[in-house]
């Protein structure tokens, strides 16, 4: 990859969520949100927590907005079915929701289990009232994210940003 | 005789109005669904309780939340058995941050209140067909977890510790009440969980 290029999307996304004063970010570890997820954990400015499910993000985050702090929670797609039950709580309290989602089961992924959560992903989310944004590019992650915090902190919504396999890449576990 | 068959003597109403006497602006107060929020709004409503009518297992996530973003104030959690076993993971995750303000309280009572009183994983084991759940112990669950601070209390006698521990003892601090199985009457707070939250951000923060 060439160094001079323009700045790596992950670290962008925590520019972004700095600029949106996020105080808390719940997560499961990650190999696709891993490079943020660190990023976070180094920040004073930020709490980061490591959930047991992430089903746990949301009532932490409606803790944090009663509290008057913003939070975003950081998953994978497999972890989506996890949530849905309680992703009711931001439409029952109407509180601001921001989840940023790498995908599985998406783009050429090698893994057979990961495609019936990957493929409904954006179906349950949709069925509970999230507002589901998607970037494929790198050049478009930035401005979605950015446009995803503001529909969550200033417009009131429950916003996901899929960041599709197309630009994670595709893990393959040594395979060619 | 093992711990789990004795028989519990208290009654949680009056319980819950000692823990929450005299409750001033510094105490923020989160209540599971059912006969927790019942208990906490027979107490007195006031804005700064957050009685929920749903979203069962997530109260200890939302005192979580609450506590890390208001670390002055103290966030007292108070639910059922029932709730907690759906989310015992997050007793690990409050572990994990070790809140010096958040206080959990438990009211066990072994069984489901709001679906006919079936037991919960906290009933005995072999207690006849339709009534056994697996002598569950939740305050052995939190100190597994990492909360160093559990107990369990059963007697009126240790009451007046039990309250100055949840009010004002450096957390994390976990408590199991074991309390009797009783029909009561329900005592509402409002139901709209936008008002609610709108008011407690009113009289937390000074707007919604």
């Amino acid at each position: 990859m060439n160094a001079s290029a323009a700045p790596d999307w992950r670290d962008q996304i925590f520019e972004v969520l700095q600029d949106h004063d996020v105080k808390q970010v719940y997560h499961v570890p990650d190999a696709g949100h891993g490079r943020l997820i660190e990023a976070c954990q180094r920040s004073n400015a930020i709490r980061t927590l490591a959930l047991t499910t992430e089903e746990e993000g949301i009532p932490l985050a409606a803790g944090a907005w009663l509290g008057g702090q913003r939070s975003v929670l950081l998953m994978q797609s497999s972890g989506v079915g996890n949530t849905i039950n309680l992703m009711g709580m931001p439409k029952t309290l109407r509180f601001p929701f921001l989840t940023l989602i790498t995908m599985r089961g998406d783009w050429g992924e090698f893994n057979s289990w990961q495609y019936p959560m990957g493929q409904a992903t954006p179906k349950v989310l949709e069925a509970m009232g999230v507002l589901v944004y998607s970037v494929e590019t790198a050049a478009e992650v930035k401005a979605t994210v950015d446009a995803a915090a503001r529909s969550a902190f200033n417009g009131g919504q429950s916003v996901a940003v899929l960041l599709r396999q197309k630009l994670i890449g595709i893990k393959n576990f040594g395979k060619k | 005789m093992s711990a789990n068959t004795l028989k519990a003597t208290l009654q949680r109403r009056p319980l819950v109005k000692k823990i929450l006497e005299g409750a001033d602006d510094n105490l923020l107060v989160i209540a599971g669904l059912g006969s927790s929020n019942w208990d906490i709004t027979e107490a007195g409503d006031r804005p700064l309780n957050m009685p929920l009518w749903g979203s069962m297992g997530a109260p200890v996530g939302m005192g979580l939340g609450l506590a890390l973003a208001q670390p002055t104030k103290r966030v007292l959690v108070i639910t059922g058995d029932g709730d907690m076993l759906m989310s015992l993971g997050s007793l690990a995750t409050v572990a994990s941050q070790q809140p010096d303000n958040l206080a959990i309280v438990v009211l066990d009572n072994e069984k489901f209140g709001e679906t006919g009183n079936q037991a919960t994983h906290t009933s005995p084991r072999n207690n006849g067909p339709t009534d056994s759940g697996a002598g569950t112990d939740l305050a052995m669950i939190a100190r597994g977890c990492g909360i160093a601070d559990t107990a369990t209390v059963r007697e009126a006698s240790e009451v007046a510790q039990l309250v100055k521990d949840v009010r004002t003892k450096t957390g994390p601090v976990f408590r199991l009440v074991k309390v009797m199985v009783e029909k009561l009457e329900f005592v509402m707070p409002p139901q709209d969980g936008a008002h609610l939250k709108d008011r407690f951000r009113q009289a937390l923060l000074g707007h919604p």
